[in-house]
């Protein structure tokens, strides 16, 4: 959500759902209305007025007088979990599929503690999230009493900002503050701890609360200076690159990045967290970096002579080894995070602003053509253009076939993204699977991919799913599982058949815990410690089939490739209820291309021990191209 | 260059926030010297001075990451040559009749004030910089140091500006 904050008045950029604060200063509201109520129902009717439409959770002791008002909510949705880890995911599956802030509500204790690795997960990966627990009395903090945790100091490392609530009487101005705070600037979690005699308190609800955050002003305009500072180096430039990350998800930039992409010619790489925000079908777009990332994303960073980096953040699983990533690229580095700049690589031209204004700025200077901006156009960079273009053509992310008929897990995913198509919502596990969904799908719009791209918490896609499709509940929603990760959350399948949530679960089912075995395959000689999960190899425990079955959902099998697409139409057909497919893979499928960790990403293999064999001519003139700018400036 | 900065840190003064600062510090990963936290000429406002001990590159990620924290309100890294800075030791020094005039002595050259004595040991107050207090130590020291208390440090820019006529760091 790309929100505008000037003071504290906050007006909304990208139309989606105005921000609670801007909401809370509408004309019509602007009279505090004074109500004897509860704590509890002034809790309530404060998420009513932030416009909060779900509420994920479970309740529990501490935060029990909250479940009563809430049960007469008509403007609150709340949909009971199984398991608060649920709740968390949900309501970050909800919040990535939608743009909008995404609550999930616990009881004391363990409660909040389940919550802990959700909020941990929205915090890596920015996702606005407010995380509702219930505390003991404020007479009993302190004391050890029962289901007691210091939730607000657990999670002080692991949110944006976290309250600890024990008068009633501040319960409407603090979740005004925490959806403000979560949603504008660069979002992420906050939690408000509220403790149970505060609850229960009577009190007096007014709407808007007085909104008291001194110490909180994002940057969302960029500097006039450091666009011309940047106009200036790619008029410089001869082999650029739009280094995108998943902040232009988040600010709701893609129209502008794909503008700027178009008249200028430069080629994209969309990070882990950005796939989606740049067309996959479009020409300039050379793929995923990193780790797992495609040759010509890869090489175009390593060969690169301007990174214009656009909400991302140089993490150890795009750059590799950071000393030799893009070593003859000069650095653009936009991001509304004043401290992810220069964090990790010193940037040339730093730009604190929101992505989607720094980009409308970009493209006016580029467009009104005066100095510098002459040169920025498609003349410029065509040459380089068409060599990475080259690259993304001759190596291609690909998967070679068994020569028995087992089935492919990559087929699988790539088939189940061109059968369920771009409007979808795709939401994925954490590990091999991961990497086959955001290799082997084509993401034509933001906010269709979600994962747990920053945290890597398996488990994250059935209740991520089960979110998405609460938001989105006429998007047909896919959670893209492992067999491992299913088994951590797969309780959910329970909400989602109870409360009407049809999603579809695709287990990526290799019997084992794919990517740690990889890594064993490769660097550990094939010992495999504890990643066996014998869910399909030997026995099927459990068996996947009659599970969903026992939850209520369809559970279907597939186990050949000539039945994966019908089996994957036949999941399609169904909207009454969850479908749950055991899809059994080859286990020894490997995720390519890779980048061993900490090496340098030039020595990126497209399969066990195969480098890309580049053109020796064109790769050295690349080379020395490189050098050439690089000594010229 | 010196690795030692001085940063001096406003805060609202709301319950918590001593916390949030430290485990900032130490979740970062920066080695904190000395911390001094208390009241402001404002109610609502709390001023702590840190001193860290860090390169240049990592104090901007310090600071960026301070400024990131809702309920600071402003960093300013007070240079050393246009600011004052000072602490507070109390330091219990073996005394008997032998070394007593010793004792105050030292305490006189460094304007130590005597706040408590026995036939066996005598309290020490000191107030000043780091180099002067530690000064002061290395001489008592062979009396024989019994107990050492110090307080963290605390800055102030010199001249007629105040810390909130500044512009945000």
């Amino acid at each position: 959500m790309a929100r505008r904050t000037e003071g504290h008045t906050v007006t909304d950029t990208s139309s989606s759902a105005p921000s609670p604060a801007a909401m809370a200063r509408r004309p019509g509201n602007a009279r505090p209305t004074p109500e004897q109520v509860t704590g509890a129902k002034s809790l309530v009717l404060a998420l009513e007025h932030v416009g909060a439409e779900v509420v994920f959770g479970i309740p529990g002791g501490a935060i029990l007088p909250a479940y009563d008002p809430l049960m007469d909510s008509t403007a609150v949705r709340h949909i009971l979990v199984r398991h608060e880890q649920g709740a968390g995911h949900a309501a970050e599956g909800y919040a990535s599929a939608t743009g909008k802030v995404g609550v999930c509500m616990a009881t004391s204790g363990p409660g909040a503690t389940n919550l802990v690795t959700a909020i941990a997960d929205a915090h890596m990966d920015s996702v606005p999230m407010v995380a509702i627990t219930g505390q003991v009395a404020s007479s009993s903090i302190g004391t050890d009493a029962f289901q007691e945790a210091d939730i607000r100091g657990i999670t002080m490392p692991i949110t944006k900002h976290n309250y600890l609530v024990t008068d009633a009487a501040q319960i409407p101005r603090v979740i005004a503050e925490a959806f403000h705070i979560a949603s504008t600037g660069r979002p992420g979690p906050v939690l408000v701890d509220i403790a149970k005699d505060a609850l229960q308190a009577t009190t007096t609800f007014a709407w808007p609360p007085q909104i008291d955050l001194p110490g909180y002003h994002p940057v969302t305009r960029p500097h006039a200076k450091q666009i011309r500072e940047a106009v200036r180096l790619m008029a410089a430039s001869r082999q650029p690159v739009l280094y995108v990350g998943g902040g232009v998800i988040r600010a709701g930039a893609h129209a502008e990045l794909l503008r700027l992409a178009e008249i200028t010619g430069i080629p994209v790489v969309t990070t882990l967290m950005a796939r989606g925000a740049f067309p996959d079908g479009h020409p300039l777009h050379l793929g995923m970096p990193g780790m797992h990332g495609s040759v010509a994303a890869v090489t175009g960073l390593q060969r690169s002579d301007l990174l214009i980096t656009l909400g991302a953040r140089f993490d150890d699983r795009v750059t590799g080894q950071l000393s030799s990533f893009a070593p003859g690229a000069r650095i653009i580095h936009a991001d509304i995070d004043p401290a992810e700049i220069s964090k990790n690589r010193a940037a040339d031209v730093p730009i604190v602003g929101d992505a989607k204004a720094i980009i409308s700025e970009l493209i006016t200077t580029i467009e009104a053509g005066v100095g510098d901006a002459a040169d920025v156009n498609p003349h410029t960079y065509d040459a380089w253009a068409a060599t990475t273009k080259g690259w993304a053509q001759e190596f291609p992310v690909g998967y070679t076939a068994p020569s028995d008929d087992a089935l492919m897990p990559q087929q699988v995913i790539e088939r189940i993204g061109a059968i369920a198509g771009p409007e979808a919502v795709y939401a994925a596990g954490v590990g091999q699977h991961q990497m086959w969904a955001a290799q082997f799908i084509g993401y034509e719009r933001p906010n269709s991919w979600l994962n747990s791209g920053g945290a890597g918490t398996m488990g994250y896609s059935v209740p991520a799913a089960m979110g998405a499709k609460v938001g989105e509940p006429d998007r047909v929603v896919w959670a893209i599982d492992g067999d491992g990760c299913f088994q951590m959350t797969n309780q959910e399948l329970a909400t989602c058949v109870i409360n009407d949530i049809p999603i579809k679960v695709a287990i990526i089912n290799n019997s084992s815990l794919g990517m740690v075995r990889q890594w064993q395959s490769l660097f550990y000689n094939e010992r495999y410690s504890n990643t066996d999960l014998h869910t399909s190899v030997g026995s099927r425990i459990p068996d996947f089939v009659k599970l969903a079955e026992a939850y209520g959902c369809v559970g279907l099998r597939c186990e050949r490739p000539e039945d994966l697409d019908a089996t994957i139409e036949q999941a399609m057909a169904i909207n009454d209820r969850p479908v749950v497919i055991d899809f059994v893979v080859e286990r020894d499928a490997m995720v390519w291309p890779m980048v061993p960790a900490g090496v340098s990403n030039d020595a990126i293999q497209t399969a066990r021990d195969a480098a890309p064999v580049w053109d020796r001519e064109e790769s050295e003139a690349e080379e020395q191209d490189t050098d050439a700018d690089h000594d010229g400036k | 260059m010196s690795t030692k900065h001085t940063l001096s840190v406003l805060v609202e003064n709301k319950p918590g926030v001593l916390a949030r600062i430290s485990a900032l510090f130490s979740r970062r990963g920066f080695n904190i010297d000395s911390l001094a936290v208390g009241p402001t000429e404002n109610d609502a406002v709390s001023r702590m001075t840190v001193v860290v001990d860090v390169d240049l590159l990592p104090l901007e990620q310090v600071t960026k990451q301070l400024n990131k924290l809702v309920e600071v309100l402003k960093v300013v890294e007070l240079d050393p040559l246009a600011s004052v800075n000072s602490q507070v030791v109390l330091v219990k020094v073996r005394a008997d009749a032998s070394n007593r005039s010793g004792i105050l002595e030292t305490g006189q050259m460094f304007k130590a004030k005597i706040v408590d004595a026995t036939s066996e040991a005598i309290v020490l107050q000191a107030v000043g910089n780091a180099d002067k207090l530690n000064s002061m130590l290395e001489i008592l020291e062979p009396h024989g140091i019994k107990e050492l208390v110090q307080s963290g440090v605390v800055a102030i820019g010199r001249g007629p500006r105040s810390i909130t006529d500044r512009s945000r760091h």
